[in-house]
């Protein structure tokens, strides 16, 4: 592989936000996933959004573990710090980070290996602390970057590539999430820029844990037929209500879907992939409406996406923890050590 | 039938069943000797349970102030049937038994050359107390008062520290001295006086202090400025986090309550050192506690802050392993696994403190290390040092001293067009210069990785790179040799050949055998480790002797795996003293061992050798 740095040039009619920054201020290097790749989708996304929020990106530290999804922190915010940290330990790095100081934005990536198998412990443990940030989990059901194996969130009854069907059960990461105390829970389509731009708005505005699960579909080893979230199976399975937009093969698709409908499109192995996209009327407030909307829609086989849940006043980890409001990394000597006369009377105390 | 015959200077075994309340008052037994201006050194020995399972506690008086475990007992205070025989077995001969005589004990079940001292304590406490709960504590304070009378412990000395340990909660203050005045009226009335061992009022505490390791850690990170603290429990490393918990809320409280620290009791210790590493990287001083298995738990961690070069604190409490091994007895068996922790080439920074005091010490200086170096350091202590109550010198601390942030340029230095390249050695120390995020808008940027990276912090695999990358590192490590503690040298009193290289807390034992040794006519010129990677004067050390012992408490001798390894000593020069049961090293040991090497014979008291 090789690191193609992006040309500076920027175009005249490009447009500035209040921070005087360019759309072009919030890209970072050219993505080396493949073609068409659902990941490029997110990283566009997640570029739109700060931009049109006017977020400094140098506010912004971007963390991820380890494969496809969390390579993509490259390809995006090229001013923003980046940790790519260890397979499925994004979010104990990004807690750290976090509560070094609390004043910056932590976008965390990752992906369904990265989240619901290998580090599905720190998923949950980091979304209970009610750490402020926004983690995106790029769900592809399968693991691209060693090729091809099975992931925890590919559905029952799926085939890998090389015909093997699984029978494991799917973890849901969205209603894991709700169940852990996220305060911020919504799912999405890569290609759907129209219902996705305004999701990851609404998350890196939501001042706690906010959580995103993004069907992503892999091009390389996900997309046939027998595939639960492949392009085919997205489209044929989605309640049309929002726009999907994804890049395949060179050729960018689009998507339209309603608010409120389902979009089911058939798939040459004849299943059939259900979406559907949230009314909106749906009232996202309510935890236990929304976990038996999932999973009642979940037995028709429809794959619901929009804003599940959201707690309109959410509490974060240094909410809990009564930090000082002071980032704890700007704290000097005479706010953290006691000093001698201290030490002498905590001496005297020990005798 | 001869008895022991001694004044400051014995060793008591209290053997008790867990879960009895007996700590606290063993703990006042041992800090009333204290204030009696006499040392001592007492050191749990417990089980990995809560309630029901045996318990020790012993200690030494010893008015020379040697503080290593000597080995045998002189008065067992034995409170557990289960364990009776093996504590009666333990007691040195001529020396004494004290025990609950509520229930007769057969004579089979004593021993001709031990005197015994009995009690009818339950009975005592049945009298008394009706409560069952108040039957128990009250019994332990009974015994204190007993054994206080019968040592010569003044009882102004004991019931001044009841009154401090009770201070605010009057009302269990009066019950207390009670049972204290009820132990002491019985012994005065019905044991020996004067008794043949004998605590005498002396002047040789001075202004030394009495703290556990974990806890001088604790303010050592404390003093040092760390304000993230990420951790999961396990033995014998939970009270060094408890205890920055109980600090920071004392200390680092503001009048709103609002609080300048973060704590966090982790899902594992995986995400421990997760966090550790991220508010590191974000530029906060962070540290976690943990024992061996947490070691191996954080081992792709410490690789990726080795190699992406991120400050990181860890006290390791070491106890016996390998696997669960012993959670509740020492050992120095973590070196190997500290110190080349991670997969592919990797190298850590490793201190040893000696005792609390260095505890305190390296514990803050760990924090400069990590920043200066931009790498884990490990502070190595161990369950014999990080769990008893230790005495040492009184903390000490220079108001004038400034944490040392290491190479962290700001908005200002980027500003002034401070060219930045993240991994560019530029002072050619191998210790590159670093931005914490958030710093400045348009400079200064870069991307942290555990994958090989130019020096620019771009994505490389190219050989070059990579080798360039490594290289550097270790020249980083070379840095780190002058940095580091420096070892502590002990001459011989006479020219010696031998040599004997220690470290840890291997300290008090080792101060004892070297006396004990001179005694005999062997000298050895001793030297305390006190830092990995080792600064040139170990080598030195090593082969300017002719014979060199290493001394550590572990099976496979870590400590001169490292030292041949890494100075290139031939193995063969240096002969190693293991010690490694899970009981603390003694001077008897360790002085057996040597007198044995060095093909000496045991010396006996009419001045003659025995062969």
């Amino acid at each position: 592989m090789t690191w193609i740095p992006r040309p500076k040039f920027h175009h005249a009619s490009l447009v500035k936000n209040e921070q005087g920054c360019t759309r072009r201020d919030y890209e970072g290097a050219i993505s080396t996933l493949c073609a068409g790749c659902g990941h490029d989708s997110i990283s566009a996304a997640i570029v739109q959004a700060f931009y049109e929020l006017s977020i400094a990106p140098h506010r912004v530290a971007k963390l991820s573990g380890i494969g496809c999804s969390s390579k993509t922190p490259t390809y995006f915010l090229g001013a923003s710090h980046g940790f790519n940290s260890v397979h499925g330990r994004m979010p104990s790095v990004l807690t750290g980070a976090n509560l070094a100081n609390r004043e910056l934005i932590y976008l965390g990536v990752s992906g369904d290996g990265d989240s619901a198998s290998i580090g599905f412990g720190q998923f949950a443990h980091s979304i209970r602390r009610g750490v402020d940030m926004i983690y995106i989990v790029e769900n592809n059901g399968v693991y691209g970057l060693t090729k091809g194996q099975r992931s925890a969130t590919a559905d029952e009854g799926s085939t890998m590539k090389k015909g093997d069907v699984n029978t494991d059960k799917p973890i849901d990461m969205i209603s894991m999430a709700i169940k852990l105390g996220a305060s911020f829970v919504a799912r999405s389509f890569s290609g759907d820029k129209e219902q996705l731009v305004p999701l990851l708005k609404a998350a890196i505005e939501h001042r706690g844990a906010a959580f995103l699960d993004v069907i992503s579909p892999c091009v390389a080893f996900n997309n046939h037929a027998g595939s639960t979230k492949s392009y085919d199976w997205v489209r044929e399975h989605n309640e049309a209500v929002n726009q999907i937009d994804v890049i395949m093969d060179h050729e960018e698709m689009v998507l339209e879907q309603a608010p409120g409908t389902v979009e089911e499109l058939a798939q040459p192995d004849g299943s059939v992939l259900r979406l559907r996209k949230l009314a909106l009327d749906f009232d996202p407030t309510n935890r236990v409406r929304a976990l038996n909307y999932l999973e009642e829609h979940a037995a028709q086989g429809e794959l619901v996406t929009g804003l599940l849940y959201v707690d309109r006043d959410p509490k974060d980890l240094h909410h809990h923890l009564g930090t000082v409001g002071t980032p704890l990394n700007s704290l000097g000597e005479s706010d953290l050590c006691p000093g001698s006369k201290t030490l002498a009377s905590i001496n005297a105390g020990l005798r | 039938m001869p008895q022991l015959s001694r004044v400051n200077d014995f060793v008591i075994k209290f053997a008790n069943v867990n879960g009895s309340g007996s700590a606290s008052a063993n703990m006042l037994f041992a800090k009333s000797i204290l204030r009696m201006g006499v040392p001592v050194s007492p050191r749990n020995i417990f089980p990995s349970n809560i309630q029901g399972l045996p318990t020790w506690y012993e200690v030494r008086v010893s008015e020379k102030g040697w503080l290593g475990r000597r080995g045998g007992v002189d008065l067992m205070v034995a409170m557990n049937q289960q364990t009776w025989d093996a504590d009666i077995a333990e007691i040195e001969s001529g020396g004494f038994l004290f025990y609950d005589s509520t229930r007769p004990i057969p004579a089979s079940k004593l021993r001709g050359d031990v005197t015994t001292l009995c009690m009818p304590l339950t009975a005592m406490c049945n009298e008394r107390y009706k409560d069952a709960r108040q039957r128990q504590v009250f019994k332990n304070i009974i015994y204190v008062g007993a054994l206080s009378q019968l040592l010569g412990i003044e009882r102004e000395v004991v019931s001044k520290l009841i009154a401090e340990q009770y201070k605010g909660k009057e009302k269990l203050l009066q019950p207390n001295l009670d049972s204290l005045d009820l132990g002491r009226a019985w012994a005065s009335a019905n044991l020996p006086s004067p008794f043949e061992l004998k605590v005498e009022r002396r002047d040789k505490v001075g202004e030394r202090i009495f703290i556990d390791g974990n806890a001088a850690s604790a303010l050592g990170a404390l003093y040092g400025g760390a304000t993230v603290a990420a951790w999961y429990p396990i033995t014998p490393s939970s009270s060094l986090a408890e205890a920055f918990q109980k600090y920071c809320n004392k200390y680092r409280t503001n009048p709103d309550g609002t609080k300048r620290f973060a704590i966090i009791q982790a899902e594992d210790e995986l995400a421990s050192i997760g966090m550790v590493i991220g508010a590191a990287w974000n530029g906060a001083r962070a540290f976690t506690a943990t024992s061996g298995p947490g070691i191996s738990l954080m081992q792709e961690f410490l690789g990726l802050a080795y190699f992406a070069e991120i400050p990181a604190v860890i006290f390791d409490v070491q106890r016996g392993g390998p696997s669960t091994g012993m959670p509740t007895r020492t050992q120095q068996a973590d070196l190997i696994s500290c110190a080349y922790a991670s997969h592919g080439d990797t190298k850590h920074i490793l201190v040893f403190p000696e005792d609390p005091k260095e505890c305190f010490d390296l514990g803050a200086q760990a924090f400069d290390l990590a920043d200066r170096l931009q790498t884990p350091v490990f502070v190595m202590l161990d369950l014999d040092i990080g769990m008893n109550d230790r005495m040492c010198e009184p903390f000490v601390w220079d108001d004038s001293k400034r944490m040392d942030r290491g190479k962290v340029i700001g908005a200002k230095e980027l500003d002034e067009g401070r060219p930045f390249g993240r991994y560019r050695d530029v002072d050619e120390d191998g210790i590159t210069v670093r931005t914490w995020p958030g710093s400045h808008a348009t400079r200064g940027s870069f991307f942290t990785r555990g994958t090989t990276k130019d020096r620019d912090a771009k994505y490389s695999e190219a050989g070059p790179d990579y080798l360039e990358n490594m290289t550097r590192l270790e020249r980083k490590f070379e840095t780190a040799k002058r940095l580091l503690p420096q070892p502590v040298m002990h001459p011989a009193s006479e020219p010696t050949t031998i040599g004997v290289v220690y470290y840890g807390s291997t300290s008090p034992a080792m101060d004892e055998a070297l006396t004990l040794l001179a005694a005999e006519g062997l000298f050895l010129d001793a030297m305390r480790v006190r830092g990995f990677p080792f600064s040139a004067d170990v080598a030195e050390f090593v082969l300017s002797h002719d014979t060199v012992f290493l001394v550590e408490q572990n099976r496979d001798a870590q400590m001169k795996l490292l030292l041949v390894h890494e100075c290139q000593i031939d193995p063969n020069h240096v002969k190693s003293v293991l010690h490694y049961d899970g009981t603390p090293i003694t001077a008897r040991f360790i002085v057996k061992e040597i007198r044995e090497r060095c093909g000496r014979a045991m010396p006996v008291a009419n001045g003659k050798v025995k062969r």
